[in-house]
């Protein structure tokens, strides 16, 4: 029987070339603001069986614990020309879910940290995974209103990150400033590259 | 009454049909399991049997006529990721679609990188 796996027939005109960035940190960091600030927002669920619910504590309690249930993810889309598409990908906050952290990382052509300067302890788990994983990421800090200013180098130091890691500021509901942060990631993947290849 | 025989169940009373019932009781899909960006494509022969379809499978079928991500095909048919893959699994199986993995490579080419950052630059 054809399998069809090596029989590329559709688009060949421009084939498609998808890749994605994942948007990590913690629960109400601002992680939907930000994907939904310059991407088209979908609608995205995940069903999976978690039979292990018990094990981690998570900051949403109201949420109803079952045997199935049923994740909906941050999942945005940016189409650019030549049938290029950027994906991103919110990263689901709760421990129980990091199962899904390999798959969602797994290609990812970078990773971006969104960081709360009020509870920056929240994303040390998520910066934690992209450097064991050696995914390249860096770190936006999401200025809340009202929250103290922080500079970046601060940040840094109470993170514990390698001096290569990029740290800016951003705020996830301005457009343009989610373009720096998306451009700051590409372009971290990118020295990532050379520095790998020389 | 209303003769234009009013619905009980809306979309928020959630699915008539339980997933597993889509999926006929499999949580696995028959092959490879499909990447969240792994590109499917409908094959364009139509002398392929789609004999032993459900409608579900249809409507894949029919939106990967031209080349679509996995997640966008989920997104697009509203049903859970695991559930969209047994499906596609299906179809990969019958010969009707074909993917090509993004995700084999660990980390994307340079030029990937170098067309999303002017994609970017240019938004």
């Amino acid at each position: 029987m054809d399998s069809g796996l090596s029989n590329p027939t559709v688009g060949a005109e421009d084939p498609p070339v998808f890749t994605k960035i994942l948007i990590a940190g913690g629960f109400g960091v601002g992680k939907t603001t930000l994907v939904g600030t310059i991407s088209e927002i979908r609608p995205l669920r995940t069903e999976e069986e978690l039979t292990d619910v018990g094990v981690g504590v998570d900051d949403v309690a109201a949420v109803e614990h079952k045997t199935t249930t049923t994740v909906a993810m941050d999942f945005g889309r940016i189409t650019f020309p030549r049938g290029v598409v950027l994906y991103l990908f919110g990263t689901p906050g709760q421990e129980r879910f990091w199962f899904m952290w390999d798959e969602l990382a797994l290609g990812a052509l970078g990773a971006v940290v969104l960081a709360d300067t009020r509870r920056l302890v929240d994303c040390f788990a998520s910066v934690d995974y992209f450097e064991r994983r050696e995914t390249p990421f860096i770190v936006a800090a999401n200025c809340f209103d009202g929250a103290p200013e922080y500079d970046p180098v601060d940040i840094r130091d109470a993170l514990d990150l390698d001096p290569d890691v990029p740290v800016l500021l951003c705020d996830a509901r301005r457009k343009e400033s989610v373009k720096e942060v998306l451009i700051a990631s590409v372009t971290h993947s990118l020295a990532r590259h050379w520095s790998a290849s020389c | 009454m209303t003769s234009g025989g009013e619905m009980w169940l809306d979309r928020d009373a959630g699915p008539v049909v339980r997933s597993y019932a889509l999926t006929r009781g499999r949580s696995r899909p028959p092959g490879a399991t499909l990447g969240l960006i792994d590109v499917v494509a409908a094959v364009s022969s139509s002398a392929m049997s789609t004999r032993g379809l459900g409608p579900e499978h249809r409507r894949l079928l029919d939106l990967c006529r031209a080349p679509a991500a996995v997640a966008d095909l989920a997104s697009e048919i509203d049903l859970p990721l695991g559930v969209v893959r047994v499906l596609l699994g299906d179809l990969c199986e019958h010969g009707l679609v074909s993917v090509v993995s993004t995700t084999r490579r660990s980390v994307p080419q340079e030029s990937v990188l170098r067309s999303v950052l002017d994609g970017l630059r240019a938004l």
